[in-house]
């Protein structure tokens, strides 16, 4: 066992880093979701309105996010809007920009869908009972829209987790950017180790997820 | 002409440029049950939807106990505790269970405690043997069953007048007299109700008054043993005799 890679995961402060390079990732993802959820449910309930401008403006702000690769907008928030308007964001406020952007828009997007699908004889019907259009939202409309995005938001978030590792491209040092440092470090004492480093990754990044996905199986299974 | 419950004067219903209905005129008296009759499109249930200003009309009046209905948002939310309604569509609330599903408008909108409305509640299933259900979701119920169950959530914000778009329209017909039944019994206990139906033995059974709606006008307004047995017009005639015409047909099958 001598020269396995595996031991690379425990020399020196190894592991601990990649668990600091680890909290980079949640971090942001975190910071991102937590803002995105909420906005982008404003935003989802904003292109529900029958206003052709709000229309057109909702219409070219998702667009334009789903178009460009995520890549290029941490690009443009982190090097182009630096350069062109002179302020100094750091890599860290780019990424949550990003991010937040980027998550509102498909939250958006989600909310709006769940929200046109809840059929009109349930407002017709809500109405008839005598509620007025703020108790049905509350009563009616929001509970059901409710159990419509539990999945596909919590595959928006294991997403954004997955997607900020290219916060490195900016100069980030998040678990996988760590993870290369440490195989590189070690490349010619212990050649195996990419596969360990990697794998542990694999684990840290599963590890991240699955209690999102075990949450949403409960919240589904108790809201049917 | 006493006791006049809902008074429906010059009503007009434009959709774009097309007139749906065209001067309707009709009052509804208290304890009435008035059957509307009448080919598909003809705006039977646009009449019904405007009595509960569900869809704004274009002109005319409605009187909801010498209340007019309007179109204002808030004054309409009151109006409706007066007069409930049950659609063709299993309408129940897919996230709520049947109790839920009956006592959430009494609570959150006539602000009854739960309590009370509970026990209205048990009282009206146990009368239509639905009270093993009351903790069942309404996707565990057979579509005759969610129509009893949306008949009683209506009853509960104890409405005076009762209106029924087709409420059997889009049942399995083994499931439509037990609908039936129930109206029936509200019929007989003094309900004021206008009902659309396609049920024509059960529109004779039930009603005071028929009306029979072409056009969007109403050609006929008799009692039902003159409608059914002499129509005045022939537009009421050949209406019934497309009803005589599938009787003989499944009986040839």
């Amino acid at each position: 066992m001598q020269d396995s890679g595996i031991s690379v995961l425990f020399m020196g402060s190894n592991f601990l880093r990649l668990l600091e390079g680890l909290w980079v990732t949640l971090r942001i993802s975190l910071i991102a979701v937590i803002l995105s959820i909420p906005l982008g449910i404003l935003f989802g309930m904003f292109m529900t309105l029958k206003n052709p401008i709000s229309k057109a403006v909702s219409r070219v702000y998702l667009e334009f996010i789903r178009i460009m690769p995520q890549l290029v907008l941490l690009f443009i928030a982190y090097f182009g809007v630096t350069r062109a308007f002179g302020w100094n964001l750091s890599a860290d406020a780019s990424a949550i920009i990003v991010f937040v952007l980027w998550g509102t828009a498909e939250m958006g997007d989600l909310v709006r869908g769940a929200l046109i699908s809840i059929p009109k004889h349930q407002y017709d019907s809500a109405s008839a009972l005598g509620m007025t259009k703020i108790q049905t939202f509350i009563y009616v409309v929001v509970p059901q829209t409710m159990r419509r995005l539990i999945p596909l938001t919590i595959n928006l978030t294991t997403r954004m987790i997955k997607t900020t590792s290219l916060v490195v491209l900016i100069g980030m040092t998040e678990v996988l950017k760590v993870g290369k440092q440490i195989i590189d470090a070690n490349r010619f004492e212990y050649p195996t180790a990419a596969l360990w480093i990697y794998g542990v990754i694999f684990l840290l990044y599963f590890l991240a997820c699955w209690p999102i996905s075990i949450l949403a199986k409960k919240l589904e299974k108790r809201w049917r | 002409m006493e006791n006049i419950q809902l008074q429906v004067s010059g009503l007009i219903k434009r959709f774009g440029t097309e007139t749906v209905l065209n001067g309707i005129d009709l009052s509804v008296r208290k304890g009435e049950v008035v059957v509307v009759l009448g080919p598909s499109g003809c705006g039977k249930s646009t009449l019904l939807r405007c009595m509960n200003g569900l869809e704004p009309k274009s002109a005319g009046t409605i009187l909801l106990d010498g209340e007019e209905v309007t179109s204002d948002s808030k004054k309409i939310a009151q109006l409706r505790q007066k007069i409930g309604m049950v659609f063709q569509s299993y309408d129940l609330f897919p996230h709520k269970n049947i109790m839920d599903n009956i006592t959430l408008a009494p609570v959150k909108v006539q602000k009854r405690s739960k309590k009370e409305v509970e026990q209205d509640a048990e009282r009206l299933l146990k009368r239509v043997g639905l009270w093993e259900k009351r903790k069942a979701y309404p996707r565990e119920l057979s579509g005759g069953q969610k129509q009893r169950v949306a008949i009683i959530r209506a009853l509960c914000m104890n409405p005076e007048v009762m209106l029924f778009d087709e409420v059997t329209a889009a049942l399995d017909p083994e499931m439509v007299r037990e609908v039936l039944d129930v109206i029936l019994e509200l019929a007989e206990s003094g309900m004021t109700m206008v009902i659309v139906t396609h049920e024509m033995q059960f529109a004779r059974a039930i009603a005071d008054r028929i009306i029979f709606l072409d056009n969007g006008k109403i050609v006929e307004n008799s009692p039902p043993e003159l409608f059914f047995t002499n129509p005045q017009t022939q537009r009421a005639k050949d209406f019934l005799q497309t009803f005589a015409y599938e009787k003989r047909r499944t009986a040839i099958n």
